[in-house]
């Protein structure tokens, strides 16, 4: 009977999975107007940083000009996916008390959210991420992971970025249980995370306390980790030490996620839902 | 002096292209004109045309071929000017200020229709008055009762002294008391200024109390125009009377004046159908109490559905 | 001229309406603005970031690519609390309320854009103000009749260009309903790309980030007037004197673009 469970546990998340990337495959239109977007912020962006190293007339924390494309292609393709532009879709349902339904459900609400997260990300890559990197590598030039090995941890590493970031996504979106209006807090949550997960310069880049601050935080874990094996930047030895770091941070996150989810829980029952 | 009429359509017609399916006429060729002072009322199904209608009068929407003119103006091209003529209340979307007193929506729409502060504040507390709001105007209008919301948007269309009124579905959703008490108020209103009245609506209600002249549209066209009389004339102002009665009883098919329409539950629940011109629902009910124990009763009027098909199958 | 009057007030009243509904959340309205000024300080960070590894960028040093950052930030953040709220247009016209608009006797446009204004924005303002300042002491600039000029015309034309890159996107929405991430990569590249300096951009990007959508206006080409920097290729020192003619096209094309997107929602269906 509890290896039953077990199995239909696996298979509504897998059902909540699809119907998440289903969603998102509804917006065709978006999706191609997303990439559009995707590629002038990635001209931007590799603009800036291969005038920075024609400044500096020399690498840049072992950046050179390739691999600053590379590492710009690569994150262009992958920030719909990681979900760094911000998310509201639990905080609206608090707002609106539709929460009390998701609450109401015999599956943690926490499980189900991810589990459709999850298929959105799956979508976004195929439909943002992929076209994105094979435009940047068409046209500038993209490098690739060390070896078959790290490409099979590259992916899983995607993974568990996407994890992290649903993780904080959804700890920031519970605040609304306490804060009536959390824009604030959604502002601050999508650029501070955009900056210290190397949304703008590689990580790698910032001096050294600011590297610090960074690494305190799970941003880093989130994109930067990723990017570091899928443009060969890191190799086989690195994975691993980041891979450990990065479950570390999923844990946590889903963890904070949880006790949120249960004290929101209490302050439904509190009001009534 | 001759009075040109504040609201003219001329083979007006507003189709809408859908993707993967045939194109939807949904004011077809529709002709009519309504003079200064007269209520109408324009009625139809849902999807018939009232509300694409209604956006074409004011501007909202541009008619695929025929020409509008809303007090003598072309809606398009002289958008502001109509509106600064017309007052227009949807039932179902507001055109007040959600988070603010209502009393600061009545200030903004003064200062939008550039009405001097004290002739402002003078009509809003007219309105105020007769549409019995005293208590609500320190209020935000999300906070209002549909009732009461209500009231207030027609307040705000009729701020700016309009002479034309246009109500799109404005009882929709409100309760006996508050629909009759909105009637009353209209017929004053328009007693004391003559304003014209267009009144969309399927609440049969509403036209019968509120309107000399009724328009019936039926899939983008016009199927009847006349006065409530004549419609009822030409539809038949049949009423149905469903009686719940103790125990299962034969069908009642020897009611006088009444025809049985249908029998359900062996005999416990039936329809009789009688003409309201020829008898009253009193004396039908007095009819069936002598020949059975009525335990509950509900009386049905013709849906709007019924009163476009009688019309159609009228004129055959 | 009467009808102009009623008009500004009528305008003015519905923007004091907005500001008193917005600061009766007190609570909310200062949350807000704090995290305006995080994000203002996060940006400021980034210029930080760079010129830590490099001396100059994109022919600016740190002293020059502050002023460029207050400037572009400025205008921005000023064009934001007066339009931003633009970007709701899309929820306005599913939701219908857009036709409650249609019946009131103004400009459709003058409406929406007048019916907020986002005060709360004045977090990221004040870090450029400050930025502003400092930036003006470490560049040695006085406070001549010139200076005055090329500043006081480099924010009313920047903010005017940004405001115009807002209401292209929004006129866009009246096409492209769900689409408003095609309109992302206008405005918002077009922003990104006003708060860099030109001339890190290659060639082709610079003519489409200075020529065809005036990005270099708003911040760069103002800089090198102020700051006396020479020109570089495709980006005369002069052309920093032009901005509100780029302003007055980026506005024209905004109208333009507007009225084909009303006689759009006109025509297609309201």
């Amino acid at each position: 009977m509890r290896g039953q469970g077990w199995r239909r546990d696996v298979g509504v998340f897998w059902v909540l999975a699809r119907a998440g990337f289903r969603r998102y495959s509804t917006y065709r239109l978006a999706t191609f107007a997303g990439l559009v977007t995707n590629t002038v912020f990635g001209l931007i962006r590799a603009s800036i940083l291969l005038a920075a190293l024609a400044a500096a007339g020399t690498t840049i924390a072992g950046y050179s000009d390739a691999q600053a494309s590379s590492y710009v292609w690569w994150s262009q393709g992958l920030v719909a996916s990681v979900g760094l532009f911000g998310w509201s879709e639990v905080s609206d349902r608090v707002r609106s008390g539709d929460i009390a339904v998701d609450f109401a459900r015999p599956l943690d609400p926490q499980v189900a959210y991810l589990a459709g997260d999850l298929g959105r990300a799956a979508l976004q890559a195929l439909a943002r991420g992929v076209p994105s990197v094979a435009v940047g590598a068409l046209f500038f030039g993209v490098s690739a992971p060390q070896g078959p090995a790290v490409a099979a941890l590259a992916v899983v590493s995607v993974l568990l970025g996407v994890v992290i970031s649903f993780g904080c996504r959804y700890a920031v979106n519970l605040t609304s249980f306490w804060l009536i209006q959390n824009r604030g807090v959604q502002l601050v949550y999508m650029v501070a995370s955009g900056f210290l997960a190397g949304l703008f310069v590689p990580v790698h880049w910032f001096p050294d306390w600011l590297l610090v601050v960074a690494r305190c935080t799970p941003f880093p874990s989130m994109f930067q980790a990723p990017i570091d094996l899928l443009s060969g930047r890191a190799g086989l030895g690195e994975a691993l030490p980041i891979l450990g770091v990065q479950l570390a941070w999923a844990a946590g996150a889903l963890a904070l996620g949880q006790l949120l989810t249960r004290r929101g829980r209490r302050v439904l029952e509190v009001q009534g839902g | 002096m001759s009075a040109a009429p504040i609201l003219a359509l001329d083979r007006l017609t507003r189709v809408f292209r859908r993707r993967g399916g045939d194109p939807i006429r949904a004011v077809d060729g529709m002709t009519w004109a309504v003079t200064p002072g007269e209520s109408v009322g324009y009625i139809g199904a849902n999807g018939a045309g009232k509300s694409t209608t209604i956006k074409m009068l004011t501007g909202i929407l541009r008619p695929t071929s025929g020409t509008v003119r809303t007090g003598g103006l072309d809606p398009l091209r002289r958008r502001r000017d109509v509106a600064r003529r017309v007052g227009v209340v949807f039932g179902q979307r507001s055109q007040l200020w959600w988070d603010l007193p209502l009393r600061e929506s009545f200030t903004i729409l003064g200062a939008i229709h550039g009405l001097p502060r004290e002739q402002v504040r003078r009509r809003s507390a007219t309105l105020v008055e007769q549409l019995e709001m005293g208590d609500t105007l320190d209020m935000p209008v999300r906070q209002l009762s549909l009732g009461q919301r209500m009231r207030a948007e027609i307040a705000a269309a009729l701020l700016h002294a309009p002479e034309l009124l246009v109500l799109d579905e404005p009882t929709i959703g409100l309760d006996v008391l508050s629909k009759q008490r909105l009637r009353e108020f209209l017929r004053a209103e328009r007693a004391e200024r003559g304003t014209t009245l267009l009144l969309t609506t399927h609440d049969m209600g509403d036209v019968e109390r509120l309107c000399e002249r009724i328009l019936v549209v039926d899939h983008g066209n016009l199927a009847f125009d006349g006065s409530f009389p004549a419609l009822a004339a030409t539809v038949g102002a049949e009423r149905v009377l469903v009686v719940d009665l103790a125990a299962p009883t034969p069908p009642l098919a020897d009611v006088p004046r009444t025809r049985l329409l249908a029998v359900e539950g062996d005999g416990l629940r039936q329809r009789l159908a009688f003409d309201a011109t020829a008898t009253t629902a009193a004396a039908v009910l007095a009819a069936v109490s002598a020949r059975a124990e009525v335990r509950d009763l509900t009386i049905e009027e013709p849906g709007i559905e019924d009163v476009v098909r009688r019309i159609y199958s009228a004129s055959r | 001229m009467a009808d102009l009057r009623t008009d500004l007030h009528a305008y003015r009243t519905l923007l004091t309406a907005r500001v008193r509904a917005q600061t009766a959340y007190r609570v909310s309205f200062a949350t807000d603005v704090l995290g305006t000024l995080l994000v203002g300080l996060t940006e400021l960070a980034e210029v930080y970031v760079i010129f830590h590894n490099v001396p100059r960028l994109g022919g600016l040093t740190l002293a020059e690519a502050l002023m460029l950052f207050a400037l572009a930030n400025i205008s921005y953040s000023l064009a934001d609390m007066l339009v931003g709220h633009l970007d709701t247009l899309p929820a306005f016209i599913r939701a219908g309320t857009v036709d409650a608009f249609y019946l009131r006797p103004l400009p459709l446009l003058a409406q929406l854009i007048t019916s907020d204004i986002s005060l709360r924005r004045f977090g990221r303002l004040g870090v450029g103000l400050v930025t502003f300042g400092i930036a003006l002491r470490i560049n040695e600039i006085g406070w001549s009749g010139r200076n005055v000029v090329v500043v006081g015309l480099a924010v009313l034309s920047g903010t005017a260009i940004v405001a115009a890159l807002f209401v292209c996107a929004s006129a866009l929405q009246f096409f492209l309903v769900d689409a408003s991430e095609l309109t992302n990569g206008l405005v918002y590249g077009g922003a990104y790309a006003s708060q860099n300096s030109t001339q890190v951009f290659p060639n082709p990007l610079r003519v489409l980030f200075t020529y065809v959508v005036p990005a270099a206006f708003v911040a760069y080409l103002p800089t090198v007037v102020l700051l006396d920097l020479p020109g570089a290729t495709l980006l005369p020192a002069w052309l920093g004197w032009c901005s509100p003619l780029a302003a007055a096209v980026a506005w024209g094309v905004a109208l333009l673009l507007w009225r084909a997107g009303t006689r759009h929602y006109q025509g297609a269906g309201g």
